[in-house]
């Protein structure tokens, strides 16, 4: 399977981490990645806030030279949920607008590039693994199921919201890193702010307000007992990870979760060693939750659900669980 | 009915804004004022005024008070009020729109969130000379000019990151930056930003 | 070509026509084409004075046609037919030119709208000079009526046509009729008990000389026209012995087999695999779900038929397949219920305590689960605070834009509801607007205020467990804008109720095309207009009433259940109706049997003769819509009233001015 591929600006150096283990796993799934010849930043949110078709030209640039690489199956594939969201955003304005698309070609032209709207399909990395390579691929690279860790999948917004293009999952209960989470031996923690939002870049605006939001997503995982939130976005990660110190000085909390991505999970579960992985990158230790891989739960411990008595009214029933 | 108009009525406030929103049709006109994007915003509490209330505000025409309000720079783009509004209104677009609205016109100055267009505007330097974002760039040089006492709580912070690996002492850079440089410049020409 | 003496009448329409056409010039050049002997300009055709112009003109000189140059004949064309009609001529013998909604009403260049106007005359005067007179069919009308749905329109329609003397045949899908009113416990504005005054029309609908009550039946087939359809009815087996059965109940005491009841009780309690859906039902005979019992699954159990008192449990019993002959239908399907896991937001089917309308309904009811007790999901808490959710999936781009109507009225009755019982409880509304319409609405939503509601005027944005601040742990917290303080606000509740939306039954689509009419995109009926004729569709002999035309609250739906009987009571009394000619006719010897407009047919009125091997139209099915007169290929079919040569000739006229460079061939 051949892929355009976008890295994004993180995952050079903040999230090499996600480079990495994302390299590591793709491999034996059977992807290959055609990395866009001379990329250049997608903007993320920044560039839309002072310059209008700027800003749109700057992500077109992208997609016009990912257009002229040939081997890619006309998809571009996102690590970083923001970069997907500008790229997708970009190519569904772009398909939807003649002016629009008009105008940014205008822009292109003046350097040498052309892109035609629709030409492109724009995904992010989770839904080519899950979706393309499907679960079953995935169980049989297995050989260190990740039993025993409890991880409560992070989704983040701008990988689930708005619905462009691109998107593949529900937008307020996603489940398809939930149900990777399951293959790969993991048990999932159904945490409710699993789609909340991490931030962004409101840690340089306003330090309460970003304090704020990374405590309420932190806050929850943990009390669902997640050993570990595992995330698809660069951003995401910094906030909950790098300013989890910080959070936890504003609010007088001892909270200690680490975040990884869910490439690095892939990689343990695969048998790969955890410094290829990147892990031993974060600002919270991951070791001491990885520890519990593999180790038996014993039956006192796990958490027991309540039998309902035999007054309870009964739930309303329930399409497929995740 | 064809409509022989006798004059055309002069773009309003409400029109402008809608006008310099790309992703058409916005149906900002359709708002009912229902309060779903107030009520989903993460940072709402925050804000000077709900996403609603602003909205309310566009169509009264108080386009000072709009611009000079910190809600536009309180947006952390998390689409949920977009994805919610029952009447479909590209609400997170709109906040951008404001945003570069309140920066042309300067009102931003007046909010509380003064700090924030500089925090973009030091980011897109780098992404326009380079091509690539440059973070350690980005927050020192954010910092120094807007939160100078806070360089030392930015440092520490610093430390911890090119202690893990995770920042580059240098910008990165795209090859053919003279072509980025030309496709912006043309782009802000056609659409009359500078 | 006969020499036909046409009149032509050129009508102002006050301004509406005169303002851009110049009419005079119009009349004038009418005057002097070919056939024409009378033309005259006036300000209000439709008027009884210009009706009288073409009434004494046809005696007077001796008219053989009349044109009318005016508005769309879908508003006067019965008028002039009529004036037509009583100058002496057959009312066929007329053709309107629509001078207004396509000329006037078109465009402001009054040039070219004079110029389009002398062509539609001319086209009309072309045309009219080839129509022939048509007597319309005349249909008798079978007095028998069919009812489908037994909800409170359908019962109210039925009783209202018994009462006249007519025989009915109402069938309900359940097995018993009641609908989702005999689901409520109070209803508003009055509070008075559903069941209380549901019942009684209940008992009266079974026990009625004239109404054949069809439960646990469906409609499987529609045949014929108006005045004589055959409906084909599948009375499917309730494995009781009806004419033995008493009531009892024993077999359903004696079921070892529990199941939800996903119907009557929204899924809030159980039913017996053998039941009845609740006390009250009419008719009184239990139901065996087959699906659900041990005997047909394993060949076990039979307890029903152990315990029953008087042998009336037949595990042999089948289906039946009744056929009935009516004359007109009136369909009261009702609605189905918006799906509030549609919105995960709101938490319902994961949060225990988020609970829809309809369960809630059943919660209060006093023979619900629980005794009319507002208890949490775990059956025995008492809630000290609730939340309302207004407009859940109405109002709403993202699943149905439109207003449900009820729901502002039902959170009202809920709130009071809660009052009444947990007498200390917290209660918020959460709503965008206060629809509150009707007769003693208002007064209702004052009493609510009194009672001491916190209304807050904001959409909720989501419902939530997760709690952030100190007083939210252990509750549900709403998240919403308090609009008219501008606002976020968070408030802890210990249930939530979302007042979720109608919508049209889903299966709605088939139901339509089983009778041959149309949904809208919102799967509601069609009426035939939205303003004048609610309960009408456009398929005649076929009646809508209650929720399944839109959502409405029970005095609507009793209101259209009972002018759907009188409009089909209209029609039985008079006995014999007159159906437009305008229909299709097959040329039996130019048919070659090649069946091509068998299928065409979207009203299913061509047969096809197999001894004969011709197809021939059944005149009173046949709407004239003209496809199979397009398509058939040896030109067998004719449209009455559309012949090739009027519609040509229509051409012809209306390129009058250019005719000379165009040849048409006739």
């Amino acid at each position: 399977m051949k892929y355009g591929y976008y890295p994004g600006c993180s995952l050079e150096r903040n999230a090499r981490a996600y480079h990495q283990s994302a390299m590591a796993v793709t491999k034996p799934l059977g992807i290959e990645f055609k990395v866009v010849d001379d990329w250049n930043c997608c903007g993320a949110t920044e560039y839309i806030a002072i310059n209008r078709l700027a800003a749109y030209a700057l992500v077109a640039r992208n997609l016009a030279l990912a257009t002229k690489q040939a081997d890619n199956g006309h998809q571009l594939v996102a690590p970083c949920s923001a970069c997907f969201l500008n790229l997708s955003k970009a190519e569904y304005y772009l398909s939807n607008s003649p002016d629009l698309a008009a105008d940014v070609n205008l822009a292109l032209e003046a350097g040498g590039l052309h892109y035609t709207p629709g030409h492109l399909r724009v995904r992010h990395l989770l839904d080519i693994i899950v979706n393309d390579v499907g679960h079953d691929a995935i169980a049989e690279k297995i050989t260190n199921p990740l039993k025993g860790l409890r991880v409560a999948a992070y989704y983040g917004c701008l990988i689930v919201r708005p619905a462009y293009q691109g998107v593949f999952d529900d937008p307020e209960y996603p489940i398809t890193l939930d149900k990777l989470m399951k293959t790969l031996g993991a048990e999932v923690v159904d945490f409710p702010l699993k789609a909340n939002c991490c931030g962004g870049h409101m840690t340089q605006i306003s330090e309460p307000v970003a304090f704020d939001m990374i405590h309420r997503i932190i806050k929850n995982a943990a009390d669902y007992q997640a050993d570990i939130i595992v995330t698809v976005c660069p951003m995401c990660q910094l906030n909950l990870d790098a300013y989890q110190d910080a959070m936890n000085k504003f609010f007088k909390t001892d909270y200690h979760v680490p975040i990884l991505y869910f490439t690095q999970l892939i990689g343990l579960a695969f048998g790969m060693a955890a410094k290829d992985l990147g892990i031993g990158k974060e600002f919270v230790d991951a070791r001491p939750a990885l520890a519990k891989i593999g180790i038996e739960v014993p039956e006192e411990e796990a958490p027991k659900k309540k039998k309902p008595s035999k007054e309870a009214l009964p739930m309303p029933s329930m399409p497929e669980e995740g | 009915m064809t409509a022989t108009a006798a004059q055309a009525r002069a773009p309003t406030f409400f029109d402008e804004v809608v006008q310099a929103t790309p992703g058409g049709p916005i149906h900002l006109e359709l708002c009912l004022q229902c309060g779903t994007c107030g009520g989903s915003c993460p940072s709402g509490p925050d804000m000077d005024h709900t996403p609603r209330a602003l909205f309310a505000m566009i169509s009264a025409g108080m386009r000072e008070k709009v611009l000079s309000s910190n809600t536009p720079w309180y947006c952390v783009s998390c689409y949920y009020c977009m994805v919610r509004c029952p009447q479909e209104i590209h609400i997170t677009d709109l906040m951008y729109t404001l945003k570069r609205m309140a920066i042309k016109e300067g009102f931003y100055r007046k909010s509380s969130a003064a700090g924030a267009p500089g925090f973009s505007q030091t980011f897109i330097d780098y992404v326009e000379n380079y091509g690539r974002s440059f973070e350690l760039g980005l927050a020192t040089r954010y910092h120094l000019s807007h939160h100078p006492l806070d360089t030392v709580k930015m440092a520490t912070f610093g430390l911890g990151m090119f202690r893990r690996g995770r920042v580059d002492l240098a910008p990165k850079r795209i090859k053919r930056v003279d072509e980025l440089k030309a496709i912006l410049a043309k782009a802000k020409e056609i659409g009359g930003e500078e | 070509m006969s020499e036909e003496r046409v009149g032509v009448y050129i009508c102002h329409c006050g301004t509406n026509i005169a303002g851009t056409v110049n009419v005079e010039e119009v009349s004038h050049w009418a005057g002097e084409q070919p056939h024409v002997v009378i033309a005259r300009d006036y300000k209000f055709m439709c008027s009884s004075l210009g009706q009288e112009l073409i009434e004494q003109d046809i005696k007077e000189h001796g008219l053989t046609r009349v044109v009318v140059a005016a508005c769309s004949p879908h508003m006067h064309e019965k008028t002039f037919r009529g004036a037509t009609e009583r100058g002496g001529l057959n009312p066929f013998l007329f053709e309107m030119a629509n001078i207004r909604e396509h000329d006037s009403w078109a465009t402001n260049d009054k040039e070219m709208a004079t110029q389009k106007a002398k062509a539609l005359v001319m086209g009309a005067v072309e045309r009219v000079v080839h129509h022939q007179p048509l007597e319309p069919l005349p249909v008798d009308i079978n007095p028998n009526s069919l009812v489908v749905g037994g909800g409170i329109a359908g019962i109210s329609a039925a009783l209202e046509l018994a009462n006249a003397g007519y025989h009915v045949y109402l069938v309900e899908r359940e097995p018993s009729i009641g609908g989702h009113m005999a689901q409520l416990d109070k209803t508003f504005p009055t509070l008075d008990c559903s069941a209380c005054i549901l019942t009684p029309k209940m008992v009266e609908v079974g026990q009625h000389p004239n109404i054949t009550l069809l439960s646990y039946s469906e409609v499987e087939n529609v045949a014929g026209y108006i005045g004589n359809f055959t409906v084909t009815i599948r009375k499917r087996a309730r494995y009781v012995n009806e004419s033995l059965c008493t009531g009892c109940g024993i077999c359903e005491e004696k079921c070892p087999r529990k199941v939800i009841d996903e119907v009557f009780e929204a899924g809030l309690s159980f039913r017996k695999a053998i039941y009845r859906p609740f006390p009250q039902a009419v008719p009184k005979f239990p139901v065996l779900d087959v699906a659900n019992c041990t005997y047909f699954e394993r060949g076990k159990c039979k307890a029903c038929q152990i315990f029953c008192p008087t042998e009336a449990i037949d595990f042999e019993q089948q289906d039946q397949l009744i056929q009935v002959q009516v004359g007109n239908i009136i369909l009261a399907t009702g609605f189905d219920l918006f799906d509030a896991r549609r919105v995960p937001q709101y938490g319902f089917g994961r949060l225990a305590n988020v609970f829809t309308s309809l369960e809630f309904e059943r919660m209060v009811n006093a023979s619900g689960p629980t005794g009319g007790k507002i208890v949490l999901r775990d059956g025995t808490t008492q809630p000290e605070s609730i939340a309302i959710v207004h407009c859940v999936g109405s109002r709403d781009k993202n699943y149905n834009e439109y207003c449900s109507k009820v729901c502002c009225m039902y959170s009202l009755k809920f709130a009071h509801l809660v009052h009444e019982r947990v007498p200390n409880a917290e209660v918020y509304n959460f709503y965008i607007d206060m629809r509150t319409p009707g007769k003693g609405y208002e007064e209702f939503y004052h009493r609510l205020l009194h009672e001491g509601t916190h209304f807050i005027r904001g959409r909720v944005a989501e419902v939530t467990d997760s709690a952030r601040m100190p007083g939210e742990e252990g509750k549900l917290i709403v998240q919403a804008e308090d609009t008219l303080i501008g606002k976020q606000r968070r408030i802890p509740v210990d249930m939530v109720i979302l007042s979720t939306g109608l919508e049209a039954r889903h299966d709605s689509k088939e139901i339509s095309l089983l009778f041959g009419m149309g949904c809208d995109f919102d799967g509601f009926f069609v009426e035939r207009h939205p303003k004048l004729d609610p309960v009408a569709t456009m398929t005649e002999g076929v009646f809508i009433a209650g929720a399944c035309q839109g959502p409405k609250d029970i005095p609507d739906s009793v209101c259209q259940g009972a002018a759907a009987s009188a409009r089909v009571s209209s029609l039985i009394s008079r006995g014999t109706i007159l159906m437009e000619p305008v229909r299709a006719h097959i040329e039996a010897e130019s048919c070659s049997g090649c069946r091509i407009c068998n299928n065409m047919c979207p009203y299913n009125a061509i047969v096809f003769h197999e001894d004969t091997k011709v197809s021939e139209v059944i005149t009173a099915l046949c709407q004239g819509c003209g496809t199979c007169v397009a398509a058939c290929p040896s030109a067998a079919i004719t449209g009455a009233h559309f012949t090739n040569i009027q519609v040509l000739s229509e051409i012809e006229g209306i390129l009058w001015d250019v005719r000379e460079r165009v040849a048409v061939p006739v």
